[in-house]
């Protein structure tokens, strides 16, 4: 358990996602102009990261990988150059589904991601956690770790930018740099932040 | 023809300063961020991803009539996911050390929001001529940031430039003291963010109005 506990900090705080990986850095900045909207992006991205990472885990040691599908007759497929387009085709599918069932199920949350679900799909974060976390070879269960935990520090990330955003609004800042130049800087200076969580270790 | 000839120029150069993907489009900054510590896989970074661009946008143009809007995402997303899966495989067999330090980030070009934003905006209704030449002009925009980004790091880092001595190092017997700083991945924000300044210093129509 210790070990799932450790995995779930480090990947939350030390190896952030957006901070420490640069994943997801297109809604990253484009989306943290609000606290609320972030919010609620934050929270698709962990609810699609804590699914999709270990679905993917389990497709690529089940089918994709070398040696992968001797329960099926054929131990010397190595299918596993066809990661890439199997990733990006079950995120897709797993964000339409999960649309679908919010949808029918849970309306209030649908409408309150709204948008937000379907543009997730191509939100580099998602697409790199589960490349890393094929790459690092995780089993099953520290997918899930691996997966809630990453999309909860991509969330609590997104939040903190969003809120130091709204107060920056009243700055008088020289106009070159207003906007999108100001994002960048408060964004070095939050992953400059999160580097004094790299000493500690559970 | 010479309106042509000038639609053209625009198409190809204009993404380098009047409207830069990073600086302006908010486009494709994932691996720019993480992939310009090195010069030498900034270049390939670059050269990858403009292929991709390049390509992608000529075939989703080729056959944008006959897609129905209804699964266009799924297709844009087959076509350049085959196309990566070829970059990555060549990069695998001839330079297997630079796709070894860009890890994750050749596969994650599929989700590189340039691709996918050029292939959306401006390939879905474009000719594949004028397509082809955006996504050159784009995959160019995007390498200038690159380029810029990796020499900054890399010669003020390490003093290299492409892995030759620049500024001799004060550990090598050198005077140049590396900075710190510029060999951490996050300095890219600040560089990055500097860089955007500049850029519309010069261009001041591209300054946000004030909120």
């Amino acid at each position: 358990m210790e070990h799932y506990i450790s995995l779930l900090v480090r990947s939350i705080f030390l190896e952030n996602m957006a901070l420490f990986y640069f994943f997801g850095m297109c809604t990253f900045l484009a989306v943290s102009k609000k606290v609320k909207t972030a919010m609620g992006l934050g929270v698709a991205v962990i609810v699609v990261l804590g699914i999709s990472v270990p679905v993917n885990q389990l497709v690529y040691s089940n089918v994709l990988a070398p040696g992968a599908l001797e329960w099926a007759g054929f131990p010397e497929a190595d299918l596993s150059f066809l990661s890439f387009l199997t990733f990006i085709g079950v995120i897709a599918a797993l964000v339409q589904i999960l649309e679908m069932t919010l949808d029918k199920f849970f309306p209030a949350l649908y409408n309150a991601l709204g948008i937000f679900l379907p543009l997730i799909t191509v939100n580099c974060a998602i697409f790199g956690g589960v490349a890393f976390a094929i790459q690092k070879e995780y089993t099953f269960t520290e997918s899930i770790f691996f997966g809630v935990g990453s999309g909860a520090g991509w969330a609590i990330a997104i939040v903190l930018l969003a809120g130091i955003r709204e107060k920056l609004k009243y700055a008088d800042m020289p106009e070159g740099v207003r906007g999108l130049g100001s994002v960048f800087i408060i964004a070095g200076l939050m992953a400059l932040g999160f580097q004094s969580f790299s000493g500690v270790s559970i | 023809m010479s309106s042509n000839a000038k639609e053209m120029k625009k198409v190809l150069f204009g993404p380098i300063l009047d409207s830069n993907p990073i600086a302006l489009q908010i486009l494709g900054i994932c691996s720019a961020l993480a992939v310009t510590t090195k010069l030498e896989t900034a270049l390939v970074m670059s050269a990858a991803l403009t292929f991709v661009t390049a390509f992608s946008n000529l075939f989703i143009s080729l056959i944008r009539n006959q897609i129905p809007s209804s699964v266009r995402i799924i297709i844009q997303m087959t076509i350049i996911a085959s196309l990566v899966i070829l970059v990555d495989q060549v990069l695998k067999a001839y330079s297997y050390e630079v796709s070894k330090q860009l890890s994750v980030f050749v596969g994650l070009i599929i989700t590189n929001c340039i691709v996918m934003g050029r292939a959306e905006a401006y390939a879905m209704k474009s000719p594949p001529t004028m397509s082809f030449l955006d996504g050159i002009g784009n995959g160019l925009g995007y390498s200038f940031v690159l380029i810029v980004i990796g020499t900054i790091k890399e010669l003020g880092g390490f003093g290299t430039l492409l892995g030759y001595e620049i500024l001799p190092l004060v550990q090598n017997g050198g005077w140049y003291q590396g900075n710190g700083l510029l060999i951490l991945p996050f300095s890219s924000f600040f560089l990055i963010g500097g860089l955007i300044w500049f850029i519309r210093t010069i261009r001041p129509e591209q300054v946000e109005p004030k909120e």
